[in-house]
């Protein structure tokens, strides 16, 4: 077994970038989202397709990003 | 193109792909997520969880040497093995694990250059099998506690400046923006750093791959910023890991002697009563 398809892209969520990566693993998708500074995973999903491992992802990674505040310093 | 000082801390996905199997050699999966093991990890490679069998929860601590021995007897490992550490965010927490085994004297000792990322793109086999494994006896060396930084040395580092210091966390969370690293539990009462501390996230240390940059690339990243070699160092970050990491690029690629790793890090700091910080951004260096 080998990850084919792997690909990486940024985005943001909740305001805060976010690396997604995702791939295929024999015959499901598997995505994970890291906060970029420092890039420590927020969210590990898979799915039927791509698209589905990808929003998994997504919606776990968006629900722990709302927790954190920024200060003013 | 100059060398790393320690090449031989490195191993190469390609090395690694061919050495799997060697009954000299053990290859460890050490994850931030402790469930990117199960997905699929290089064949014959067994996981370790940072959370739970590289750390003493009870004290909070690092494994004591018992622990340790009972780990690596655990893992077939003996003081011959070369052990090949490798995990996911470009090494994290397999630098912590290559840490404390070099605390406790493991001779060979190797990161996998670029971690489980670039095994990952490479589209390198992957085994979702748990490799048998034969148990030995393990007997580990007294602890090696000058790689390890304890409270009474940061406090004094930082009011007498007698080791450069390195806060590796994000910019944000050094000026006290944040807590925590984005979307993690926030684990200390104040944000800011320790007075004297520079900023110099990890992650810079990194290529887009993952891998280490080179030499003159390390070099003039943490130069820029005093931290040269001529007097100790001692690198922090929240709980410790991420500071491995750094602690490892000082100490084995470029080949500066005196470097610590302060694991009780901003967790510790952060939370004590009456210490001390700074909050925005750094002041001038030090020198």
């Amino acid at each position: 077994m080998k990850a084919e398809d792997y690909q990486e892209r940024e985005l943001e969520l909740a305001g805060w970038p976010v690396k997604l990566a995702s791939y295929r693993l024999g015959a499901e998708w598997y995505a994970h989202a890291d906060n970029v500074s420092p890039g420590a995973t927020l969210a590990r999903r898979k799915g039927e397709t791509r698209e589905a491992a990808e929003q998994a992802a997504l919606e776990r990674a968006e629900e722990l990003l709302r927790h954190t505040h920024r200060r003013a310093v | 193109m100059a060398h790393y000082a320690h090449p031989e801390s490195l191993a190469s996905t390609e090395w690694v792909a061919g050495h799997s199997q060697d009954p000299n050699v053990r290859v460890v999966e050490v994850d931030v997520d402790t469930h990117a093991y199960n997905e699929g990890h290089v064949p014959h490679a067994i996981a370790w969880a940072w959370n739970t069998q590289l750390s003493d929860t009870l004290r909070r601590d690092i494994l004591s040497r018992e622990q340790f021995e009972a780990l690596m007897g655990a893992s077939g490992i003996t003081p011959e093995t070369t052990l090949v550490i490798y995990g996911d965010n470009n090494n994290w927490f397999a630098a912590w694990a290559f840490w404390q085994a070099k605390i406790y004297g493991h001779r060979d000792v190797r990161l996998m250059n670029g971690g489980r990322k670039k095994w990952l793109a490479e589209g390198r086999e992957l085994s979702t099998s748990m490799p048998e494994v034969k148990l030995t006896s393990y007997t580990a060396q007294e602890p090696d506690l000058s790689l390890r930084a304890f409270l009474p040395q940061v406090q004094e580092a930082s009011s007498l400046h007698t080791a450069a210091m390195v806060d590796v966390r994000s910019p944000a969370e050094f000026t006290g923006e944040i807590l925590a690293p984005p979307g993690l539990p926030e684990t200390c009462q104040r944000g800011g750093h320790i007075p004297g501390a520079r900023s110099i996230p990890w992650g810079k240390a990194c290529n887009d791959d993952g891998t280490f940059k080179s030499v003159e690339e390390l070099r003039a990243l943490y130069s820029g910023e005093g931290v040269d070699g001529s007097r100790p160092v001692i690198a922090y970050c929240r709980i410790g890991e991420r500071s491995s990491h750094t602690w490892f690029v000082l100490k084995y690629l470029l080949g500066y002697d005196k470097v610590t790793n302060y694991d009780g890090s901003w967790t510790e700091w952060g939370n004590l009563v009456g210490a001390p910080i700074e909050r925005g951004a750094a002041s001038a260096a030090n020198g």
